[in-house]
């Protein structure tokens, strides 16, 4: 398959604290294709930040990589393992400013409040391309005319602060993506914004990613997001994916009961009964208190509906549960029957929500 | 409660008129004032026992300002207006008008819930402290009596009694938030301001608090002013919803009517803009382009009409009032009558 652009095996990121260790992210795989969009979706502790933190080795200590594999395509045949390069490696800050770049919740992380944001821009550009001053300061302008920030030629001597916060999420997008990179990874990217604001970063991102062919890594706890933009879903909890598919699937054939759990758990706009929400009962376990076995199964109903066992003392696998969809769930791999599930599209055991 | 009864002006809990709420911007060496950020600009609504009523619009449109106005949560009070509130003996009370003494016993029946409850309060405090300390302050428990109190408030939040000898950093946003909650119970409030009580939440805990707050309404008889951005929220838990922009109410209707059939031109761009967690109704949004005015330096006229897709002349020379178009229905907008506007429906299935 060469429309590959990111292979991650088995990825283990984990936190080095003096009460213990946390697995945040504890051995994920995932495949993210060429010009497409992948949504990391998730609550609070999930590991999906730094999960999308470890591909750019931005993880800060006492956090630290402790293995795995980083495949990044970059063309046919040029294949690099990221974690061979060193953190602070020439390799990887070329990598992490030319090939990719990183937007987040909170413009201020990315962008330096006494700098104008044109310096900043030309700044990133110069250190990563030939350009001359001159010629940078345009493609500057030009860029901040991109992504919609009014009156760009007088825009660009602006400080951060001078600016609302939807501009200063415009302008953090402009210097990401200055430099043209093929993989751009956006952490939360509108959580702090307006609806209204919100739809016109989205459409932004949508449509640069048309232009620029980009390959977009998402990361939201918003499922209205991840609808609105993702081709392709992948939902964390406790450090693993617990199911990975179509948006379409994810959405309409969710697998994994805490899929269906948090898309029964939503309110939705559209609902006129106003009947009581179905919320999922308990919390995300402490990352020190980690449930053994299926690390869902304290508070899955779905076990104790079907009177599950297996699911309090043995992790499930991820199997695979439909043409492109996969789920970690012992109700999708009767146990004694492990190799069933290649090419088998598993009925699905309960009702599900949002079906047809 | 049958929602389209009339209902007795006199019935209300609270009644705001004409709330305005002006924040001086100084500048220089002396803080001279040049000018004057209107962050409530003239907005009146009532509030009915029991009910829930949701201020919604973006940010910079007034909503934290007016809800917190109106617990006269600030030093200085409003800059004009009224803040009528019926107290427990039926006489109603202009709390705009009221000094810190005079507020003292109504400070007990209005209390607030906050998107992070501890964000203010010191993290050495125990459970037991931050439930308790407006009991103390207020003079009505204290000792054992204090303890019991804070016990049958965390049992009422569906907390286990025991934790009372906990400390904040211990617990989860979820149990936070319901810390949060009997805080602002102790003092058997009728009305309780929640200012994005739940936008900090994980969706799966978002429920519970939503379920949680519904239940408390309930059986305390609660009425909630419910501060927020996320319209899905709102739908589910109001009873009816004030749209604001810019410092004033644009539409204020009953929930299920202004969702299905907004009035308003920004009410419905709201609704278009709303994130559906289903990707088959992609590309349903309306984007609106710009941006929310400084309230420093609004536009004339409708403050909306810069943005408006139905604008007419009229509409920047002209501000349009609020004005009741129908039993409860409260718009403005000249154009309310003739245009007709997209609401939340679910739209038809795509095949």
């Amino acid at each position: 398959m060469n429309d590959l652009l990111l292979e991650i095996e088995d990825l283990k990121t984990h936190f080095f604290l003096d009460d213990g260790v946390v697995k945040a992210v504890d051995g994920v795989s995932l495949q993210v294709r060429r010009g497409r969009t992948l949504a990391i979706v998730g609550e609070s502790g999930c590991g999906k930040s730094i999960m999308a933190r470890s591909i750019l080795q931005i993880v800060t200590p006492p956090g630290k990589i402790v293995g795995g594999r980083i495949c990044y395509h970059r063309a046919p045949g040029d294949v690099v393992n990221l974690l061979d390069y060193q953190r602070k490696s020439r390799e990887m800050r070329a990598f992490r400013g030319r090939e990719a770049a990183m937007i987040f919740q909170e413009p201020m992380a990315a962008l330096s409040p006494v700098h104008t944001i044109g310096s900043q821009i030309v700044e990133r550009l110069r250190l990563h391309s030939g350009a001359s001053r001159r010629e940078a300061r345009a493609l500057a302008v030009e860029m901040l005319h991109r992504v919609g920030i009014p009156h760009p030629a007088q825009r660009v001597d602006a400080y951060p602060h001078q600016l609302s916060g939807g501009m200063r999420q415009r302008a953090m997008i402009a210097m990401a993506l200055i430099c043209r990179p093929a993989l751009l990874i956006a952490d939360e990217p509108t959580t702090a914004l307006d609806v209204t604001t919100q739809a016109q970063i989205l459409e932004l991102i949508r449509q640069l990613q048309a232009e620029l062919g980009m390959t977009v890594v998402i990361i939201t706890h918003d499922l209205g997001v991840v609808a609105e933009i993702a081709d392709e879903v992948a939902v964390m909890y406790l450090g693993q994916i617990v199911e990975h598919g179509p948006v379409d699937a994810i959405f309409h054939h969710p697998q994994h009961p805490y899929t269906r759990g948090l898309l029964r758990s939503i309110p939705r706009i559209e609902d006129v009964t106003r009947a009581r929400l179905d919320a999922i009962p308990g919390a995300v376990p402490h990352p020190y208190a980690r449930p053994g076995g299926c690390p869902f199964h304290t508070r899955c109903r779905e076990r104790i509906i079907h009177q599950l066992e297996l699911c309090t003392h043995t992790a499930p696998p991820l199997t695979r549960v439909g043409p492109l969809q996969q789920a970690r769930c012992w109700l999708h791999e009767p146990p004694g029957d492990g190799q069933r599930g290649a090419g088998h599209a598993a009925e699905p055991a309960l009702a599900i929500i949002g079906g047809q | 409660m049958d929602r389209t009864a009339p209902r007795d002006a006199h019935a209300a809990l609270l009644e705001v008129q004409d709330l305005k709420v002006y924040f001086p911007i100084r500048r220089g060496l002396l803080q001279r004032k040049v000018g004057e950020v209107k962050a409530v600009d003239g907005v009146s609504f009532r509030l009915w026992p029991g009910e829930t009523l949701s201020l919604v619009g973006e940010s910079g449109c007034g909503k934290t300002t007016t809800g917190r106005s109106i617990v006269r949560a600030y030093k200085t009070p409003p800059t004009a207006g009224r803040i009528c509130f019926r107290g427990d003996d039926g006489q109603v009370v202009d709390l705009a008008q009221l000094g810190d003494a005079e507020l003292k016993p109504y400070r007990r029946a209005m209390q607030m819930v906050f998107q992070d409850p501890f964000a203010s309060l010191n993290p050495r405090m125990t459970v037991l402290d931050i439930i308790g300390e407006p009991l103390l302050v207020n003079g009505i428990a204290s000792g054992k009596e204090l303890e019991a109190r804070v016990a049958e408030l965390l049992r009422r939040v569906k907390l286990p009694p025991e934790y009372m000898r906990r400390y904040p950093h211990a617990f989860s946003g979820g149990q936070r938030q319901r810390i949060g909650i009997a805080r602002a119970l102790a003092t058997g409030p009728r009305l309780v301001v929640a200012d994005e009580a739940v936008s900090a939440l994980d969706v799966s805990v978002q429920a519970q608090i939503l379920n949680l707050m519904q239940d408390l309404q309930a059986e305390l008889s609660l009425t909630y002013l419910f501060v927020a951005h996320n319209l899905s929220v709102v739908r589910y838990i109001s009873d009816r919803v004030a749209v604001m922009y810019v410092g004033r109410v644009v539409e204020l209707a009953e929930t299920s009517k202004l969702f299905a059939q907004p009035r308003h031109p920004y009410t419905e761009a709201l609704l278009a803009n709303v994130p559906r967690p289903d990707p088959r109704l992609r590309g349903m949004r309306i984007v609106l382009q710009g941006e929310v005015p400084d309230p420093a330096n609004p536009p004339s006229g409708c403050h909306f009409h810069p943005r408006c897709r139905y604008a007419q002349a009229r509409c920047a020379s002209e501000a349009p009032p609020l004005r009741e178009i129908a039993p409860g229905q409260h718009v403005a907008c000249h154009f309310a009558e003739t245009l007709t506007l997209r609401g939340a429906a679910a739209p038809p299935a795509v095949a």
